[in-house]
């Protein structure tokens, strides 16, 4: 079992009143009132966070990126993926992920990732994501190409780390003359890829076709049943038989030694205003040809505020009594892991552990009850119940690594 | 739709384009707003008591299919003029609506000799040379249709209680306008260089309250096209043909007619 830690890294001191009168805050509140005092003492803090983690034996990192708001600073997670490949020694370094699409020039990224690769001896694991819709407005980027950027950069990427160079690509989206890059990853055939999403069944079966694990990203335990059943049934229909070594979860768990402590700590989770990403704008969250045209009638409802978000927002003691925000002592925390993992059984799991203005010492604390008690239950319960990692089971990179796959008959979809 | 408008469904680079058309004489092409267009609008109806008059929904907007493969303003127009080509259609005039009128003034720079009129109402296309063009991609389909009304009421004569369906419309409109016209936005950087190949009269008019595009893309359009005329309508928006038929008939008919 891989067990991670993961943080937004969110930019804890703006006025968060003047923020809740705004509304929603991710893409146009402005940066007026971004403090970059206070920014760069966030980051070294955080930075160090990482460091006294892999010191407290925590095993991964997961990072993410997001722009134009407060409740992520990791406008490029290349930036501190880089950082920890240099200053960290053993835990795996894993994106989740760059948001394809919002690049321009996805070679330049096959050159960053591969050297992130390098420098951390082979800790990348190079996961990938659509972007949510704001992102792609803070980019200036097409949201109606959005799926098609996603796939074609992908396939570009690989052919970068992967093809030998010089070779040309000229693509619907990205047309390069010479790809020839210096720099491929040290990983063979190249670095594991891993997808996390949340609603979008598009992605669920992109995912499942190339065989690469899916990060469901803190969604209902019903909702996780549904995309492995999803995924599985792609798996299936592709040729191969799915199990928790493509799956993974994300979940917020806030770890202290008292659980009044670690209870108001966990409502720092939705400290955004109710949602973790501060209220879904209606128009900016789903710009027009992002989302799924099955959600389209929904969706317009929901852009000039007559509906409620698909995503929903539930509120913070409907995700405690649903299972997706959890806080306690590690005494108290390890049976409810328990109790999840014999319900969904992933082999990849991120712990969201810090988030809005949890203290420095708070977070540390949480930091050390994770990597000193709760993540070692974890790998026990994941070696007892089966969960084996990728890592564990030397899975394919991709579904052409493939040694196992069986001719499936016609797919009924 | 009104009596005397037909509808038809025309192949066209292979897909499927919606027209409506009615009346008889001069033949003028109509072309709509970026938000698609209602079936039915008294300055449609007006213009069919002089003109034979046809109103097609643009590839990808209304009920035409989308062409998965269309990817500026430019085709848009070489795909009308195809249609004109198709219908045995000589010298049209063209009413380019908004977004219509970038389309228009495509057509018209592309084949000068092919056209009788060209009328641009609130027309995008051009860069403004202050201000911006309203972004629709940062408000609500609802606030957006509004901004293009100087009137909220005129609005709400025009699409009532919006429903679902027209929210629907709405999206598929803008998806295909983020499909074409991205960026830059609702402008051409070689128009400016290019519409002094024009040789017939033009008609520039614009909504002396108009939110969406400012009036100096309007009067730029006037000063670039060689033989311009630029007029401005009292109490009208971006949709100056929604909101003042009357008054934008009351131009453009006698403009049209006269030789």
């Amino acid at each position: 079992m891989h067990v991670m830690y993961f943080t937004e890294q969110p930019m804890s001191a703006y006025p968060a009143d003047i923020g809740l009168e705004f509304g929603a805050t991710a893409l146009m509140f402005s940066n007026k009132y971004f403090d970059p005092v206070a920014g760069s003492r966030l980051y070294n803090e955080y930075l160090e966070h990482y460091i006294y983690a892999e010191e407290m034996g925590v095993e991964g990192f997961m990072l993410n990126e997001h722009h134009n708001a407060p409740f992520c600073m990791q406008a490029k997670c290349n930036i501190f993926a880089a950082i920890l490949a240099a200053v960290t020694k053993k835990a795996k370094i894993v994106l989740l992920g760059n948001p394809l699409p919002l690049a321009e020039n996805p070679v330049r990224l096959a050159e960053e990732l591969a050297m992130i690769d390098m420098i951390s001896k082979g800790r990348l694991v190079s996961g990938f994501v659509r972007g949510g819709g704001q992102e792609q407005l803070a980019n200036g980027v097409n949201p109606a190409y959005n799926r098609e950027r996603f796939e074609e950069a992908h396939d570009l990427v690989v052919a970068a780390w992967t093809r030998e160079g010089p070779f040309r690509w000229e693509g619907m989206h990205y047309q390069n003359r010479v790809v020839n890059p210096w720099a491929v990853p040290l990983q063979k055939p190249y670095p594991r890829v891993w997808i996390p999403g949340v609603l979008s069944k598009e992605t669920i079966i992109w995912a499942a076709k190339q065989r690469y694990p899916y990060i469901a990203l803190n969604t209902s335990i019903e909702a996780t049943k549904n995309i492995w059943k999803l995924y599985d049934q792609v798996a299936l229909e592709t040729g191969y038989v799915a199990g928790p070594e493509n799956r993974g979860y994300l979940q917020q768990v806030h770890v202290s030694d008292s659980e009044e402590k670690a209870e108001k700590n966990a409502r720092q989770f939705l400290w955004m205003q109710g949602e973790f990403t501060g209220l879904a704008h209606p128009v900016w969250s789903s710009p027009s040809g992002y989302s799924s045209p099955d959600f389209r009638r929904q969706f317009v409802e929901f852009a000039v505020g007559r509906a409620e978000s698909p995503r929903g927002r539930p509120t913070f003691e409907k995700q405690v009594a649903d299972g997706r925000v959890i806080y306690g002592t590690p005494d108290t925390v390890i049976p409810k892991m328990r109790r999840i993992l014999e319900e969904t059984r992933p082999s990849i799991y991120g712990l969201w552990g810090n988030d809005g203005s949890v203290s420095n010492e708070d977070a540390r604390t949480c930091i050390r009850l994770l990597g000193q008690e709760v993540m070692p239950a974890m790998r026990e319960i994941g070696k007892e119940l089966g969960l084996n990692d990728p890592f564990e089971t030397d899975a394919p990179v991709h579904l052409k690594y493939s040694t196992d796959l069986r001719p499936m008959p016609q797919a009924a979809e | 739709m009104a009596t005397g408008w037909t509808e038809t469904a025309v192949e066209l680079a292979g897909s499927k384009l919606h027209l409506a058309r009615a009346g008889s004489g001069r033949p003028v092409l109509v072309l709509h707003h970026d938000i698609g267009t209602p079936d039915q609008l008294a300055f449609y109806d007006a213009l069919t008591a002089r003109f034979d008059v046809l109103v097609p929904h643009h590839p990808g907007y209304g009920k035409s299919e989308r062409p998965e493969w269309l990817r500026s303003v430019r085709d848009v127009a070489i795909m009308y003029q195809a249609l004109l080509s198709h219908l045995g259609v000589e010298r049209p005039s063209l009413i380019g609506l908004g977004y219509g009128g970038w389309i228009a003034a495509e057509m018209a720079i592309m084949a000068p000799r092919d056209l009788h009129r060209l009328v641009l109402v609130g027309a995008m296309g051009l860069k403004p040379p202050a201000g911006d063009i309203l972004d629709q991609a940062i408000i609500s389909y609802i606030d957006y249709a509004k901004a293009g009304f100087h009137d909220e009421a005129a609005f709400a004569h025009i699409y009532g209680e919006v429903t679902t369906d027209q929210l629907v419309d709405w999206d598929i409109c803008r998806e295909m306008t983020f499909r074409i016209a991205w960026k830059p936005y609702m402008y051409s950087l070689t128009m400016p260089h290019l519409l002094g190949g024009m040789r017939v009269p033009s008609l520039v008019v614009w909504g002396d309250d108009d939110k969406v595009v400012p009036r100096g893309a309007g009067e730029r359009y006037a000063e670039l096209l060689p033989n311009a005329r630029f007029e401005v309508v009292r109490n009208a928006g971006h949709c100056v043909e929604m909101e003042q038929p009357g008054a934008l008939a009351r131009l453009v008919v006698p403009f049209i007619e006269h030789n």
